[in-house]
């Protein structure tokens, strides 16, 4: 066998291995397997830094290790559209289904495009539930290809896919979330879990991030200072967009620290704001954009990592603190990028602890520096490497499910030059966006570039 | 504890069933793998280490220390009584389960302290394990 045919092989095997866990035990000797066969992290490939600790669950497959350097999967596609509705704390006049209407329009029109080039859609909704097989019936039955993945990074790579591939040539993915907030006694809906081992000591995603970030802090010393200075910096940003939610609501480090404490050590500011909206993507072939009267952003590569559900396992820090790295790197093997080509970073940012964990697991800096590069300023919108810089979830509108596809939104605007002169970066070219965080137990990443690697 | 009744309490699962109902008669217990001994937490309907299907129901000494906590000032519900603390517990086993710590000063807690489980009767179904500070030794 050439190896190729071993590579194949060996694929084979572990897909049919992980398929036979339905029929029972024994499974791994039946395919003569052991676990460790499903994958060996290379200690020492990703830029010095260690993969995640071999502790139960945690590490899986480093796919990765074994390849040299893959090629760009993506470099057929192109992002030709991005739009956001309105945002707004609540948005008492609008329906879900207005929202994702105004958002697809919006994102249509801006790649110059109509219903009639829409072969695929991935489209939902929060509380009503809309979903991409009712939705291509808006479209008059055009679509062909549905997407199921969630409406952000994930959802913009299994899209990408789908065109690379010729399962279609044009993708809508869009998504809008209102009527939410009614019960303001406690917190959002949607933070408060379910599970029989959560619900029942007074858990919701603020206090599960706490949980990573006050371990963080004892392992590291990781002091105060830097997350109100992560804060301060993206509510800065926030600020001077007149598009969010929080324009002109500067903010300094002092603020945060004296906002009131929500879950030790997060104050109010330190945590990201609920709000309503909508956004849409369209995504098609590259060929097909250069026909097109628009400015094209390529997806340079990507990757998903997902370790369990979300708030119904204890979120201890040394399994799952470094959920997002194996993305990341993913991201890095596939467009050839380094560190030093990443302009700015649209990093999910639901808490400021989340930016320094980010920074720390994606190799920005070694583990526990990551409170340093912050504090130097770095992630400043005038610093090396700025980040969040149309105020993100925190500052510019955090819509439910729709704030996982503003990220790579945000991505396109900046690089477009699509955002106001203040926060305009110089000519960036190569952007980070980001969904999902250490108290989540998922992290999926991708890179966004002007022009093909 | 009478404000705390009103918590939501746990619905309990076919999987969960055998936990909740040591809960009732005073026991920590966790789930370990007959095959490679490896105990797993919440439960689960396989080994996390083997995919083994066949596990059984030991009981955990109740010993751990604090690995991490939130002193959480917003409650999640209204019935919460804030402040209180969460923690992950990392029992003597080694494995984490999460709980709150009862019992201690929002300025008093520290990781790495040494903690002990104890049990609360919330319903005729449901009795919860809390943590609290145990006397080194």
């Amino acid at each position: 066998m050439g190896p190729e045919a071993i590579e194949v092989a060996a694929e084979d095997r572990r897909i049919r291995c992980l398929f036979g866990l339905r029929e029972g035990s024994g499974v791994l000797e039946r395919t003569g397997l052991a676990l460790e066969d499903r994958g060996v992290a290379d200690p020492e490939s990703f830029h010095g830094l260690a993969n995640p600790p071999p502790r139960q669950g945690a590490s899986g497959p480093d796919r990765c290790a074994n390849i040299d350097r893959m090629r760009n999967p993506y470099d057929g596609v192109a992002i030709v559209g991005a739009y956001n509705t309105i945002q707004a704390k609540q948005l008492p006049n609008w329906t879900e289904q207005g929202l994702v209407l105004d958002a697809i329009r919006g994102a249509l029109g801006d790649a110059g495009l109509t219903t009639d080039d829409v072969d695929g859609v991935n489209i939902s909704s929060w509380v009503t539930r809309i979903n991409s097989r009712t939705t291509a019936q808006w479209f008059g039955g055009r679509p062909m290809w549905t997407g199921v993945s969630s409406p952000g990074v994930e959802g913009v790579l299994e899209a990408a896919a789908a065109i690379q591939t010729g399962q279609a040539e044009t993708v809508v993915i869009a998504t809008a979330q209102c009527g939410e907030y009614t019960d303001r006694e406690s917190t959002v809906s949607w933070t408060r879990p379910e599970n029989e081992f959560v619900e029942c000591w007074g858990l919701y995603t603020a206090a599960e991030f706490a949980l990573m970030a006050q371990r963080h802090m004892h392992l590291y010393g990781t002091p105060r200072a830097a997350l109100s200075e992560v804060a301060a910096s993206i509510r800065s940003n926030g600020a001077l967009n007149p598009d969010a939610i929080f324009y002109g609501r500067e903010c300094s480090p002092a603020e945060v620290e004296a906002s009131r404490m929500v879950a030790d050590p997060f104050h109010l500011l330190d945590c990201c704001i609920a709000s309503e909206g909508g956004a849409a993507m369209v995504l098609t072939t590259a060929e097909r954009a250069k026909d097109l009267d628009c400015e094209p952003i390529f997806i340079l590569g990507g990757g998903l990592d997902r370790q369990g559900m979300s708030y119904v396992t204890a979120p201890v820090w040394d399994r799952y603190g470094w959920v997002g790295r194996r993305a990341m790197k993913m991201t890095f093997e596939q467009s050839g990028l380094t560190h030093k080509d990443i302009d700015f970073a649209e990093f999910y940012d639901p808490f400021s602890f989340e930016i320094i964990r980010q920074l720390e697991a994606f190799g920005f800096c070694k583990e526990g520096e990551g409170a340093d590069f912050v504090l130097e300023g770095r992630i400043r919108i005038d610093g090396d490497l700025p980040v969040v810089t149309n105020g993100g979830i925190m500052s510019y509108s955090h819509a439910g499910v729709a704030q996982l596809l503003q990220k790579p939104i945000a991505a396109v605007q900046q690089l477009r030059g699509q955002i106001v002169e203040d926060l305009r970066l110089h000519e960036p070219k190569v952007a980070l966006a980001t969904n999902g965080g250490s108290g989540a137990l998922f992290c999926d990443v991708m890179a966004l570039g002007k022009e093909l690697a | 504890m009478s404000a705390e009744k009103q918590i939501p309490l746990p619905r309990p699962t076919p999987i969960s069933q055998p936990y909740w109902d040591a809960c009732k008669e005073g026991r920590l217990t966790v789930q370990r793998c007959k095959d490679c001994g490896a105990y797993t937490f919440i439960p689960q309907p396989c080994c996390g280490e083997c995919l083994s299907e066949e596990s059984e129901w030991v009981e955990s000494c109740g010993r751990g220390t604090l690995y991490s906590f939130s002193t959480v000032y917003r409650p999640q519900q209204p019935v919460f009584e804030t402040p209180y603390t969460v923690v992950i517990v990392e029992l003597e086993e080694g494995y984490h389960m999460l709980s709150n710590l009862i019992g201690v000063e929002p300025e008093d807690v520290e990781i790495g302290t040494p903690l002990e489980v104890f049990f609360e009767e919330m319903s005729e179904e449901i009795t919860l394990p809390y943590f609290r500070v145990r006397d080194a030794g």
